[in-house]
């Protein structure tokens, strides 16, 4: 990783090579997708009133999920940036969590808590009240804020962190409270923020699958991702299927580009909610109003996690063979997946972190690329190139590993980039001027800086990649499943005891293997 | 006038000691190493850091559980003084009413108070739109509006050049002294100290600080205590007056 620290001179082969290697095959496997399944894919002609329903129910969920999201979030963060109380860390930790969690055990959870025979519904049928029906929308968007109202909080609570001391004080000074002060300084901050934060959720939740497989289905709530799947495995008609996926490809480019322009990337590990010190808020309503938002956040977060822990534990004591095998295939996948996915990232960020700013700035990009595709748009092309060669079936867990390796480097790009310039910068010179070069400099200027978001970034690939339920279901026979897609079965033929079991193993083998990889960062 | 008796604030792990007395009217500078508290006793009588003992009054009024706002002081920071989404009268006009509703005569007071700081024509712009000096000097107006006994400076001057630094504070005397306003300023330029009324010296001690009795400056650094002198280096203290 000897690169050149001044960054208007050209970076070394030893580090321009990997990086060049990395970027052509992220490069090669995101435009090579899009390719494969343009040249595929049946004229747009060919999209039937359900496809485009689908294209339409895509965008609608994921802009209403978004919206509600955010909305929702404001008053949270609100609270979170000027309460202390006991439990606050645990709380930003919650809030972290779902982030790891595999979508089909948060879909258990939500389900045990807002489906036909969930708590809710339980008690509303205890008050005579008939009982709630989640299925389709309402359940695609109840799961959809459960994930991303955490991270909606955590990017509005960035942008109250990113708030100058200063202006809170000058407020406190005018004797600004309430409106004026939200009006004053909250909100042109908040402003900055939320169209980043909408963005991102919108891309969240264009590629939903597992949500809209387990939640939505039927002809009214179906997601394109959803498309993609059943005409590939159930109509076996892959020139629709590659369609759809061009379809998809657009949607998600358009809204990843968006992200990616108007969303600051988060500074801080999940979890982590930085404490702004303000003066307001000091009366009886305001107070209240707080400990609403905090407490409603903690019921809506934390029950379907209860839920979960609660039912899987008297299964999770007796958990038959078949579980262990499949995590044993989910953890092979894991490892894997994480270690290809730093083997691209970690070349490519030394690359962009060598380069002068302009080409940096385009291998950035290109190293972004994958966000534009999403995982059924890489397995829809990958099936399509292997199929008259391989058995894509027999290749199901490599694939699956590579496809969310690609889909992870640019999360993991976006974690190592920020340190590795900044060792540059700060460092690069003096490393320079004492000759420090090959492992020597690694070690000095390098590793320091970067063995804590390494851990961080392998622990992110590892726990998403565990607990994925995407491109698995396309390739997967169901006789080897991985542990999400096991679950998935046993929920689906109603062994709902064992699915619960099992999903509190994938919940341990999912935050297990981000714990390890976190502390081991952490040192 | 603003009186410290035997405060002791508490900043984190940082303890801070005071004990000084400035009349009224009086413009009194602040020196000292970083760390040893300079800046935290201007916040601990601002209401921003907790003051756990001892006891602080500006002009005859004890500030002890006084919300920010009620404090009878006005502070300027080193950066930050302005909020960007607004014009720079309707940051002025803060001063007045926070809700920024104003009445044609408190509009009125808010373009003397540009004018008085050679804002005038200038009201309707952004702060970014404005030199740094310009936007020290909106600062000024609002605590010149706010009508305070007591005007704080953090180095509010200190990014500036030389010359720009002098006349800022010069504008500044000239805008407190008519009032009555008495001045505690924060400076690391024993040149700064040395014009001021008063100077008191801030002693950094590990994770204490403390800040000792304000005199008039030819004598401070005529006789300065060991930790003036060696804040001040061999190249020693400047001439006095």
């Amino acid at each position: 990783m000897n690169g050149a620290t001044a960054r208007s001179r050209w970076p070394r082969a030893g580090v321009a090579l990997p990086g060049a290697a990395a970027l052509l095959l992220v490069a090669a496997l995101t435009l090579g997708a899009a390719a494969a399944v343009a040249l595929r894919a049946e004229a747009p002609g060919a999209l039937s009133a359900a496809d485009w329903r689908a294209g339409w129910f895509t965008v609608r969920q994921a802009a209403l999920s978004a919206l509600l999201s955010v909305a929702l979030a404001v008053p949270l963060a609100r609270a979170l940036s000027r309460r202390r109380f006991i439990g606050r860390d645990a709380l930003a930790r919650l809030m972290g969590a779902p982030f790891l969690l595999p979508a089909i055990v948060a879909i258990l959870g939500v389900s045990a808590v807002w489906g036909r025979s969930g708590w809710v519904s339980d008690a509303l049928a205890a008050l005579g009240l008939p009982r709630l029906d989640i299925y389709g929308m309402p359940g695609v968007l109840l799961a959809h804020v459960f994930f991303n109202l955490p991270l909606a909080a955590r990017l509005l609570l960035q942008a109250y962190a990113d708030i100058p001391p200063e202006r809170w004080r000058l407020a406190a000074q005018l004797g600004a409270e309430g409106r004026a002060l939200f009006a004053l300084v909250e909100w042109p901050a908040l402003r900055a923020a939320i169209p980043g934060a909408l963005a991102v959720i919108f891309a969240v939740c264009a590629t939903s699958f597992a949500v809209a497989l387990a939640l939505g289905g039927g002809p009214r709530a179906t997601t394109l991702e959803l498309a993609i799947y059943e005409a590939a495995v159930y109509d076996f008609d892959l020139a629709r299927a590659a369609l759809l996926a061009a379809l998809q490809f657009g949607l998600c480019a358009g809204a990843a580009l968006a992200a990616l322009s108007l969303a600051a990337p988060l500074a801080s590990a999940p979890g982590a909610a930085r404490l702004t010190e303000r003066w307001d808020g000091a009366g009886p309503a305001a107070r209240a109003g707080d400990a609403l938002a905090i407490m409603l956040a903690c019921l809506f977060l934390g029950l379907p996690l209860m839920a979960v822990l609660l039912k899987g534990a008297p299964g999770a004591l007796s958990l038959p063979g078949e579980v262990w095998a499949a995590a044993g295939r989910s953890l092979a996948v894991a490892l894997a997946s994480a270690a290809l996915t730093l083997a691209l990232a970690l070349p490519l960020a030394a690359l962009a972190a060598a380069l002068p700013r302009r080409a940096a700035a385009w291998a950035e990009a290109a190293g972004l690329l994958p966000i534009a595709a999403s995982p059924f748009v890489l397995g829809i092309a990958l099936f399509i190139a292997l199929r008259p060669i391989a058995d894509p079936a027999a290749l199901a867990l490599p694939l699956t590993a590579l496809v969310n390796a690609v889909m992870a480097a640019p999360f993991a790009l976006r974690i190592l980039l920020p340190p590795l310039r900044r060792a540059h910068a700060d460092h690069g010179r003096l490393a320079d001027s004492l000759g420090l070069k090959g492992l020597g400099r690694v070690k000095i200027l390098y590793l320091p800086r970067l063995r804590a978001p390494l851990g961080f970034a392998a622990g992110l690939a590892a726990a998403l990649s565990a607990g994925d339920l995407g491109v698995i279901a396309l390739f997967s026979r169901p006789e080897a499943p991985t542990l999400p897609l096991l679950m998935h079965l046993l929920a689906t033929s109603r062994q709902l005891d064992a699915a619960m079991g099992a999903a509190l193993a994938l919940i341990g083998l999912s935050f297990g293997l981000f714990w390890l990889f976190d502390r081991w960062g952490r040192g | 006038m603003i009186a410290i008796e035997r405060m002791v604030a508490q900043s984190g792990a940082f303890r801070l000691h005071a004990d000084l007395t400035i009349p009224k009217g009086a413009f009194c500078a602040l020196i000292g190493p970083s760390g040893g508290g300079k800046s935290t006793l201007l916040l601990a009588i601002a209401g921003f850091v907790p003051v756990i003992g001892g006891r602080v009054s500006v002009a005859g009024r004890d500030l002890a559980g006084l919300a920010p706002a009620a404090r009878p002081v006005s502070l300027l920071f080193q950066d930050n003084n302005l909020f960007p989404h607004l014009s720079v009268a309707q940051n002025v006009g803060l001063g007045l009413r926070p809700d920024l509703r104003l009445s044609a005569a408190q509009a009125a007071q808010v373009a003397a108070a540009l004018a008085e700081t050679g804002l005038d024509g200038l009201g309707a712009r952004l702060p970014d739109q404005l030199s740094g000096g310009q936007r020290q000097r909106a600062a000024l107006a609002r605590a010149l509006l706010r009508d305070r006994p007591a005007l704080l400076l953090d180095e509010p001057f200190a990014a500036l050049g030389p010359g720009l630094r002098a006349e800022m504070l010069a504008l500044a005397r000239a805008m407190a002294a008519p009032r009555g306003i008495t001045v505690l300023m924060v400076t690391h330029h024993p040149a700064d100290a040395q014009a001021a009324d008063l100077a008191a010296f801030c002693a950094s001690e590990g994770d204490a600080g403390r800040i000792g009795g304000a005199r008039p400056p030819a004598a401070l650094f005529a006789d300065p205590p060991p930790g003036l002198a060696a804040y001040l280096g061999p190249v020693a203290c400047p001439p006095t007056a």
